[in-house]
């Protein structure tokens, strides 16, 4: 039986303290993870809880991040809670796995502290990563503060583990931004944590050796095609329902709200920018201060992002005259991937928004207050012409001469 | 919003004096932020660290910051590092050194006209801690010039804070922060 912490109501916990703790309360039975920038801490604090005795559970280091994924797919086609932390490289390095976690259908945690891919090599925050794994078949669920990333944790094994779900789910913040910032994170009891997300639930696992089963096995041209569907059919309309069902409860429980799509000062906006992580909270801010100045503007932050939530976003955006949408990802060779989502959301509905698209804060480039006053300028712009007024691709804190596309 | 910098080393503890000063800010009641650059930093690099505190929730994540605070915390970084950037006509230096006030403005005359303090935090922390690690002392500082906190409600904080460390690390950061809330000039 694990040791039971005393935490304070409120503690100054950086993102990855947060989700550490997280991960202890829900008692995770086994992490396997070769630590990196920036998510190493998180591993690391499930060890260290692991070894002090608040924890019943095994951490296993292994060579790789491709091992550590391949020890989780096996920990929980084994029957366990099984969860670990990477970012970048080691993301891009899992990649593999990641398709084999979701089409076995194990409810493995994945925290991911984004961060930039290299080359360059850099250590620092952006969604590269995050947009990497967006094909796999996993839930992504976005956090904008260390706040979040404890919340979301607990919704995600909620949901993953869900015998009509069981699929895997990720966790995402910030690298640095979120990761390294310390800001007051409301705590859960360790009872109420553990009871929210509840004893793990095993299905078709290999342990139950009365019931014989395998895993990951070969389909070809005759039943790959279904097992896929499967899954989509799962993650497509099974897998919403259920986070707004643990949205709900965790509300219930701790009075914090989380909604598939989040909202500022949308009800009544003329223009909106839309984004993930940090960025969300920082436009929320300067949102504040247009308003103050009679501007009506608002923004949408992501927080879910796999599955897309199509239909809450159109509803969401169904008045809006101007969109920016901030993509903190290189699209290489396009528009970014939140300008294509929001235009593939809307192109049938009646709405008909401008709709640009920003690349901003690559390799961790801060994305400041005054960027987000200037993107709203824009938009203005947009909405009075009716008609983009810039490019539909701009470099939002880029060094040299302005750059721009389409 | 009150707001800090921190110039520091990697290594003396800036991290660590930025989330340690925003646990006991937080115990008030009010929202903190604590943060810094790193980079890859080796130890010995210059790096920043950050410090946000409101009565309201803290949205703003932008790196950018106009302190009304800049905390020097090893001597030779006001000679190097671009420590007044973005300053503010009212922004206060707290500046780690073994020169006197007017001696330091003398050397550095960007901090002509500044509202200046200085404390030999280096000097402090080797004799009290027995290591170069300033960063507690220069809360003991901050405390004395900004009036944030009574010295003992500072102090009882700070214990729990440093909870992790041996009981003679502890009263030996003890004793730098008093001194260095003594010493200020």
């Amino acid at each position: 039986m694990a040791d039971t912490m005393e935490l304070r109501d409120i503690e100054v916990w950086d993102g990855n303290m947060a989700a550490s703790q997280a991960l202890r309360q829900v008692q995770v039975d086994v992490v396997a993870a070769y630590p990196i920038t920036p998510s190493t801490p998180i591993v690391e604090n499930y060890a260290n809880f692991e070894a002090n005795g608040y924890v019943d559970g095994e951490f296993v280091m292994v060579e790789s991040e491709h091992a550590a994924m391949s020890g989780c797919i096996g920990a929980s086609a084994a029957g366990g809670r099984v969860a670990t932390a990477t970012s970048s490289q080691g993301f891009a390095l899992m990649v593999e796995t990641l398709y084999s976690a979701s089409g076995m259908r194990l409810p493995i945690i994945l925290n991911v502290v984004n961060r930039a891919l290299g080359a360059p090599l850099n250590v620092n925050g952006d969604h590269s990563d995050m947009y990497l794994g967006r094909d796999s078949g996993w839930i992504q669920l976005n956090a904008y503060n260390p706040q979040h990333a404890y919340d979301l944790n607990f919704i995600a094994f909620k949901v993953a583990e869900d015998h009509d779900v069981r699929l895997p789910a990720m966790v995402h913040q910030d690298g640095f931004m979120t990761s390294h910032t310390a800001q007051g994170v409301h705590t859960m009891t360790d009872e109420q944590g553990f009871n929210f997300v509840g004893e793990f639930q095993p299905m078709n696992d290999m342990l139950d050796l009365d019931h014989p089963v395998t895993h990951g096995v070969q389909t070809e041209e005759d039943w790959h095609f279904e097992h896929k569907a499967r899954q989509q059919h799962a993650l497509m309309t099974v897998a919403l329902p259920k986070i707004q069902e643990a949205f709900d409860a965790f509300e219930t429980l701790t009075g914090r709200r989380y909604n598939l799509v989040e909202t500022h000062q949308m009800d009544d906006a003329e223009m909106a920018v839309i984004c993930m992580g940090t960025s969300v909270e920082t436009a929320m801010e300067v949102v504040n201060e247009l308003r103050a100045q009679g501007v009506k503007a608002g923004v949408v932050g992501i927080r879910v992002f796999r599955p897309w939530p199509l239909e809450q976003l159109a509803e969401v955006l169904k008045n809006v005259k101007a969109i920016g949408a901030l993509d903190r990802s290189s699209p290489h060779g396009t528009v970014g991937m939140l300008y294509n989502e929001i235009a593939g959301t809307l192109f049938n509905t009646d709405a008909k928004p401008v709709l640009t698209n920003y690349i901003y804060g690559l390799g961790g480039r801060d994305l400041t207050k005054a960027h987000l006053v200037g993107i709203f300028n824009d938009l203005k712009a947009n909405m009075d012409a009716g008609k983009p007024t810039t490019a539909l691709q701009q470099y939002i804190g880029l060094r040299g001469p302005k750059l721009s596309f389409f | 919003m009150l707001e800090i910098r921190w110039h520091s080393r990697a290594g003396q503890g800036a991290v660590t004096g930025a989330k340690g000063l925003a646990d006991v800010v937080s115990t008030t009641g009010k929202h903190v932020q604590a943060f810094a650059f790193y980079g890859s930093a080796k130890r010995g690099a210059a790096m920043t660290a950050y410090n946000r505190v409101d009565d309201q929730v803290i949205m703003n994540h932008e790196k950018f910051m106009a302190p009304d605070y800049v905390l020097v915390i090893d001597p030779a970084l006001v000679y190097v590092a671009d420590f007044t950037a973005f300053e503010k006509p009212d922004t206060v230096y707290i500046i780690t050194t073994h020169l006197s006030t007017e001696e330091l403005i003398a050397s550095q005359p960007k901090l002509e006209g500044k509202k200046v303090y200085t404390v030999d935090c280096i000097k402090i922390s080797q004799e009290t801690i027995g290591k170069a690690i300033p960063n507690t002392p220069m809360l003991g500082a901050l405390m004395k010039v900004s009036g944030m906190y009574e010295m003992d409600f500072f102090k009882e904080n700070m214990i729990r804070v440093l909870k992790k460390l041996p009981q003679k690390i502890i009263d030996a950061n003890m004793i730098a922060i008093q001194r260095a809330y003594d010493e200020v000039k």
